[in-house]
């Protein structure tokens, strides 16, 4: 009975610590695979959920005010949106990461964002996501699967395009 | 006339101070600005999770100096310790606590380490147990190595003397 609570225990403790290292090497939401679903409450209050959003294209990014090479992508991202607005297939979501309000707000304002931002509570969505810093980019295609990860900021608005126009 | 004019002059400096008054009295709602040190005392027990292991208090990233700024925000506007610590938790998670609550799977935490320990304790203590036993085991009668190292002697010699 002792030799059995003792491996019972032992075998109980590996499992632990086996999933934990399985977690912690998982890596970021791969290409290809099905974006885990979230729900962002943006600054204004509006619910957006990724499965309420089948059958758009949804680009997901994730930015924070002090975060200093999201700052040289911010214009692009924004003017991607102007230009892709109005075909009301596409949908844009910034996810602000473990920032303030203020300061999110006062970044919003400076680069003149207009689509939909909200902060990541309680950090869920990074957690689903799996991401490893600020800015990281998801392009989720109409079945709700990754088309693709930028990690680290877009160069230029050519580059943003090239990576959402091949799933319009 | 004259003395109507004085009355609303008087009426409309007591307006002033009364609206000037109203003005004031958010700034004088708040407490005094927090300290460093009680800043730090909360702060301390917080980590940011784009640090990791760095704990707010001493964290020099900007992101950290936003965190003690609300801090001092809330402090001035007379939250407690606690209420800060849920806001927190509220916003980011609790992967900001410096201790996770104890719950779910955070229990796991708490009781495994030291269920661990106890378990390593009781091994070392049965080892010793059977280590001692061992030592106060009786050793094996000499007669019987002497008897048998004398039986084995006897064998030699004798195969010795059958090939002379």
């Amino acid at each position: 009975m002792k030799k059995l609570l003792v491996w019972g225990g032992l075998i109980l403790l590996l499992m632990v610590v086996g999933l934990g290292l399985i977690r912690a090497q998982q890596g970021q939401v791969g290409q290809g695979e099905q974006a885990p679903n979230f729900e962002l409450t943006t600054f204004e209050g509006q619910t957006y959920r990724l499965s309420e959003l089948e059958g758009k294209v949804v680009v997901v990014n994730f930015w924070a005010s002090w975060c200093e090479s999201c700052k040289p992508e911010a214009r692009d991202l924004e003017e991607a949106w102007r230009m892709l607005e109005d075909r009301g297939d596409v949908v844009f979501l910034g996810v602000d990461y473990v920032d303030t309000e203020p300061e999110a707000m006062a970044y919003l304002e400076q680069f003149g964002i207009t689509y939909p931002n909200g902060p990541d509570k309680r950090t869920e969505i990074s957690q689903a996501f799996r991401i490893k810093g600020v800015p990281e980019t998801y392009v989720i295609d109409r079945e709700g699967r990754i088309a693709h990860r930028q990690i680290g900021p877009f160069q230029s608005l050519e580059d943003i395009l090239a990576v959402i126009e091949p799933e319009l | 006339m004259k003395g109507m004019l004085s009355k609303w002059l008087i009426l409309a400096a007591v307006g002033v101070i009364l609206s000037g008054g109203w003005a004031v009295s958010p700034v004088l709602a708040q407490g005094p600005t927090p300290s460093d040190d009680e800043i730090n005392e909360i702060a301390e027990d917080l980590y940011c999770p784009v640090c990791e292991n760095i704990p707010l208090d001493t964290c020099g990233t900007e992101a950290c100096e936003q965190w003690r700024g609300v801090i001092r925000d809330k402090l001035s506007e007379g939250w407690t310790e606690e209420q800060i610590k849920n806001y927190f938790v509220a916003q980011y998670g609790d992967r900001v606590l410096a201790e996770p609550p104890r719950r779910g799977f955070n229990w796991l935490i708490y009781v495994v380490p030291p269920a661990v320990f106890a378990a390593g304790v009781y091994l070392l203590y049965q080892g010793f147990l059977s280590w001692r036993k061992l030592e106060e085991e009786p050793a094996a009668p000499e007669a019987d190595d002497e008897q048998s190292s004398e039986e084995y002697l006897s064998r030699v010699e004798e195969e010795l003397r059958k090939r002379q």
